[in-house]
């Protein structure tokens, strides 16, 4: 599905990256642990979380993650929002929880990053 | 791009460019009531050599510089600006090409139009010959440097193929401030960016840029500082971390997953959880870790080039 679809599914608004909501998302990871997703997450995957600080932006920075959604209504500060804007990372921002947004996206045909592992094997 | 070319593709941008895309949209107006002594001060204070006369929604005329000069050598008395504006406005559509505006000037000898909307009539901007210069400029150096950006990667994608010798070395230092968090992992970025520019394999540069960053994020949190060094080989990337301080007093428990003397604020920002090292250990080739309590740490990781997506989750 593309990163609207995504945006439709959990009633998200996207704070940046208008023009990138036709990427194509196939897998996505919900974590509020960095090293963990450093660690676990395919590249290419949507990042779903509740933290916000810039480390975020960095983390799918590093691991080429293509979209972040903030769970539980969390704005992140300008600081974020601006460079996630320079690395071309979209962010949005969802009211859903962390384990309704997974829930939703799993029920619409996203998978997890181990399911892909799986999937690849 | 030669000479040739350069003419060539302004001939094209003049029926590719729309009218819309170079006009000036803040248009200064004026009203057909203000006095021809008024008109001075607004061309001098807005920068303007002329401007659409408004009546309220409607324009009914164009006033410029040249019906000023007009009426100053004719010494003739104040009067309205409706007096003496032109009052054959020609228009441009802001959807056409700039050909149309190029044929315009030509044949009215007019220094300025009007460009209105199509279907509601209603005045957009306005537009002079310095707009069609600026515009077909703006856009040939678009051209131009969109040109040597892929000349720039070409040639940044070969590099190593390029580069005759036995042995070809790269180096980079990042240097990382202690404790300051909002900055932490420019480092990691700087270099993942300088590995994508030498057209490295993807699965390589996220393993080198995951491996640095955490080791980066493990300088920020613990010490005040150090320096990340990368050496950058055909077969090898090879990056040492090091600080001056404080020191680790047993590294083999530091490198069992999840043992971590992280304070609670790094935990809160989604780190400290003591798989940093683990991660590292996970994306190397080979992984080093040597430390002297309050002399200093340093960490060496290798990542072969020819491991590929060595790592079962990376």
């Amino acid at each position: 599905m593309i990163l609207k679809d995504i945006q439709k599914i959990l009633e998200a608004e996207v704070i940046v990256g208008d023009d990138l909501l036709g990427e194509d998302i196939t897998i996505a990871c919900g974590c509020d642990l960095m090293s963990d997703v450093l660690s676990f997450v395919k590249p290419g995957a949507l990042l779903l979380t509740g933290l916000i600080n810039p480390q975020v932006v960095r983390t799918a920075e590093m691991a080429d993650l293509r979209a972040i959604c903030f769970v539980r209504g969390k704005r992140p500060a300008q600081e974020t929002i601006e460079l996630a804007q320079s690395k071309s990372i979209p962010l949005l921002t969802t009211p859903l929880l962390l384990f309704e947004s997974c829930g939703r996206l799993h029920r619409e045909g996203l998978s997890g990053c181990s399911e892909n592992k799986k999937k690849i094997k | 791009m030669t000479p040739d070319n350069k003419i060539s593709r302004i001939q094209e941008l003049v029926y590719e460019i729309r009218i819309g895309e170079v006009m000036q949209s803040d248009v200064i107006t004026i009203s057909p009531q203000t006095h021809m002594s008024e008109l001075r001060k607004i061309l001098r204070e807005k920068r303007i050599s002329g401007a659409p006369v408004m009546d309220g929604d409607e324009m009914v005329g164009i006033i410029s510089i040249e019906d000023f000069i007009k009426w100053l050598a004719d010494r003739e008395h104040d009067c309205p600006i409706s007096e003496k504006m032109s009052k054959d406005v020609q228009t441009l559509y802001a959807d056409e090409p700039l050909t149309q505006a190029v044929n315009k000037f030509e044949r009215f000898g007019f220094g300025r139009f009007a460009v209105i909307d199509r279907q509601s009539r209603r005045l957009l901007g306005i537009i002079t010959k310095g707009d069609i210069v600026e515009g077909l400029l703006k856009k040939l150096e678009i051209d131009h440097y969109k040109e040597e950006e892929e000349i720039y990667c070409r040639r940044v994608e070969h590099f190593f193929e390029d580069i005759l010798a036995d042995k070809v070395v790269l180096l980079f230092q990042y240097d990382v401030a202690g404790h300051d968090f909002k900055r932490a992992g420019e480092g990691a970025s700087r270099l993942k960016a300088s590995l994508k520019r030498l057209g490295l394999d993807p699965q390589i540069v996220r393993r080198v840029a995951i491996a640095t960053y955490e080791a980066e994020m493990n300088l920020v949190i613990y010490t005040d500082g150090g320096q990340i060094r990368a050496r950058v080989e055909p077969h090898e990337i090879f990056v040492k971390v090091a600080d001056s301080g404080p020191g680790i007093p047993d590294i083999q428990k530091v490198l069992q997953p999840g043992y971590s003397t992280a304070p609670e604020w790094v935990r809160n920002l989604g780190f400290g959880a003591g798989m940093g090292l683990n991660n590292i250990f996970k994306c190397a080739s080979k992984m080093e870790l040597k430390s002297v309590v309050g002399k200093g740490t340093q960490l060496y990781i290798r990542i072969d080039t020819k491991d590929g997506a060595m790592s079962e989750t990376n």
